[in-house]
């Protein structure tokens, strides 16, 4: 056990160096500093100065060594568009990423689970059949598309009259096909403060009803995933022998299902899911995108568009951070949960 | 087709034709209606994205062909409809139509072009880190986990925007093509690289490897036309699915701006362009191209499900 966690943490360790060269290599070749710090006017020989006060002509080691050091104490410089320490920036935009994530983790545990195992259990029912088909055409929804679709429909509304509106069935259904609109779908509202920089959508009703739609579109992208791997598990699952038996020994279906059958089908979905959870993040640019939800993909973007190098770098740095911590946790979790897991790496 | 009369082969091998005629694959696309259905489709969008210069009633790239005041015209079922514009027109009065007909061709190209790369690198670095194991294998399975673990959309936003901030936007716009077909597929390799890597290590205890390295062969030589092409399925299976994946990546990634310029619009970036323009009522500037790329994606991901399908008979059907 120690020794698969010291090396699942030599591991960890690497990725974060890998990341951090890639992260040094950026901020080392895009753009010039001193261009960003003086004015037109400062002439060639002081620029010169300033470099070498500023170590930028120093030997590539020591200069990433400066960079890892200060790393490790989340000092990546100053924003360029905020003007203030670019961990400040980042933090301040983490709760809100951190929220939508976690929201739609819910819906997706919440959704996944049932769906899938009903799948799993009645494969030829009609029900089954169509959640299989609604998730093939579910991964084919681009998020951002996905989140527009929800804004025509439940922000701005839909007024369809394909009826004839003069009698009461024709109005009625016209009603069934319009929808109403007004559903918040720009920025987080208002959202109740906690403590530090974390304020949150998950108190009032009225933050709740801010998150929905982004919640459901970054669902979206990730449900059909989960519906089809725990539907697949499943029914490896109860083909395999030890099923058989236990329904041959007359344990009533419902306790096969649920308590025999589930427990091994969610473990390759922890590692999945964990993974995927982590991935999330890269979605929350796109959806942020589309609600302008201030999180940290929305900052990312504009740190893109307007070249804000120090805060793209760290932005990397903490999501790498994020999917290190994710991937590492999960491995470990898994091998906890599955005796069958080499852990030691010794033959069992 | 049958060329190879080798003096063993006394009666002549089947021609292609008459295999295809015999296979499990035909025969399978027949009983099912989804998948010709998808591959009808698919035939018919290739067509359209080929032909567009020829369908299409206007080039949307010649600035003299876009009047600015038949802007934001909506499609011929809707009142105030130009009866020149079918399916209406853009912010900048181009024609949704025609726009729509070059855009799903730059999608389908770049789609196409990173596709070909991603397969070019994974079976290259598939087959090198299968067949020769060791040091190359660790650090190219590390490599592709790593990728992987940051997904592969998040891999191509942040060389996307790297790419762009190197050359600039106006370099970025003018080369996207290559540039989007050079990021997807340097995003995606690591699908691929696993998959054959997978299927070499299979095949790589096999006898007729054995026999070929014995006859003292050269690696490269049992490689590639021996290993290869006892892989070939799954990398057709997966080639379907990465189509897809390419198409949306793209679109994600125009849709951050990341991508192709508004001149010469993909359908992601003309859903991005028409998403500016939703609130004021005008949806089919971004929702029919929207349904053009959900169509286009569902087809290809249906035709791959049903390869996976027929090919890999080991996974579950139905």
């Amino acid at each position: 056990m120690i020794a698969f966690l010291i090396k699942r943490l030599f591991h960890a360790l690497l990725v974060m160096f890998v990341i951090s060269l890639i992260a040094f290599s950026i901020q080392n070749n895009l753009g010039d500093p001193i261009q960003q710090m003086v004015g037109q006017s400062v002439p060639e020989s002081e620029r010169e100065i300033l470099r070498e006060e500023l170590g930028l002509n120093d030997p590539f080691l020591v200069q990433y060594l400066r960079f890892a050091r200060n790393a490790v104490q989340l000092d990546f410089g100053y924003s360029y568009i905020f003007n203030e320490p670019t961990t400040d920036v980042v933090l301040r935009h983490l709760p809100a990423t951190l929220e939508l994530v976690a929201a739609t983790t819910l819906l997706i545990v919440l959704l996944s689970v049932p769906i899938g195992v009903y799948s799993a259990i009645k494969p030829r029912a009609w029900l089954s059949r169509f959640f299989m088909g609604a998730s093939i055409v579910g991964i084919s929804i681009p998020v951002f598309l996905t989140a527009i679709v929800l804004i025509q429909l439940f922000s701005i509304g839909v007024s369809w009259s394909p009826f004839p509106g003069e009698t009461g069935w024709g109005s009625w259904l016209n009603g069934l096909v319009s929808t109403e609109g007004g559903m918040p779908a720009y920025g987080r509202g208002d959202p109740v403060h906690v403590v530090g920089t974390w304020y949150t959508n998950f108190a009032s009703t009225e933050g709740l009803v801010y998150l929905v739609l982004p919640a459901i579109s970054l669902a979206s992208i990730m449900l059909p995933l989960f519906i089809r791997l725990i539907r697949a598990e499943m029914l490896e699952v109860l083909q395999s022998e030890y099923v058989k038996f236990a329904r041959a020994k007359g344990i009533s279906l419902r306790r096969i299902y649920f308590l025999h059958a589930l427990k091994n089908t969610m473990l390759p979905v922890i590692t999945v899911g964990g993974v995927q959870i982590g991935t999330l993040v890269a979605y929350t640019i796109l959806t942020e995108t589309v609600f302008q939800w201030p999180g940290m993909g929305l900052m990312f973007l504009n740190a893109i568009n307007r070249s804000d190098i120090p805060l793209i770098i760290t932005y990397l740095m903490i999501v790498g951070l994020i999917f290190v911590i994710t991937n590492t946790l999960v491995d470990l979790i898994y091998g906890l949960v599955n005796p069958t897991v080499k852990l030691t790496g010794k033959p069992a | 087709m049958t060329t190879q009369t080798s003096p063993q082969q006394a009666p002549p091998l089947p021609s292609r034709w008459e295999r295809l005629r015999d296979s499990y694959l035909l025969y399978s696309f027949k009983r099912d209606p989804i998948a010709q259905l998808s591959l009808l489709v698919f035939v018919v969008f290739v067509a359209c994205a080929v032909l567009a210069p020829w369908l299409a009633p206007m080039n949307p790239y010649d600035l003299a062909q876009i009047d600015i005041l038949a802007s934001e015209l909506p499609p011929f079922w809707i009142d105030g409809s130009d009866p020149a514009y079918v399916m209406g027109t853009d912010a900048q009065g181009r024609d949704l139509l025609s726009t729509i007909l070059y855009g799903a061709r730059v999608s389908l190209i770049i789609g196409f072009g990173a596709v070909a790369l991603q397969a070019l690198l994974g079976v290259v670095f598939g087959l090198l880190a299968g067949y020769l194991g060791g040091r190359i294998d660790a650090f190219l399975m590390r490599l592709a986990d790593i990728q992987l673990s940051f997904s592969t959309l998040m891999v191509a936003i942040v060389v996307g925007a790297l790419v762009k901030a190197i050359f600039g936007s106006a370099t970025f716009s003018t080369y996207a093509v290559p540039l989007l077909v050079l990021i997807i597929g340097l995003a995606e390799w690591p699908q691929y690289a696993r998959t054959v890597r997978a299927s070499v290590l299979a095949e790589k205890g096999k006898e007729y490897v054995d026999a070929a390295r014995t006859m003292g062969l050269p690696s490269r030589r049992i490689m590639f036309r021996h290993i290869l092409p006892n892989t070939l399925s799954p990398i057709f299976v997966i080639s379907t699915v990465q189509v897809a994946n390419a198409i949306i990546s793209e679109a994600a990634l125009s849709f951050l701006g990341l991508g192709m310029p508004e001149t010469h619009p993909s359908l992601g970036s003309l859903i991005k362009s028409g998403f500016d323009y939703i609130q004021s009522g005008s949806w089919w500037i971004t929702l029919i191209p929207g349904a053009v790329l959900v169509v286009l994606v569902l087809v290809i991901n249906l035709l791959g499900d049903w390869l996976r399908d027929v090919l890999n008979p080991r996974l579950y059907k139905g």
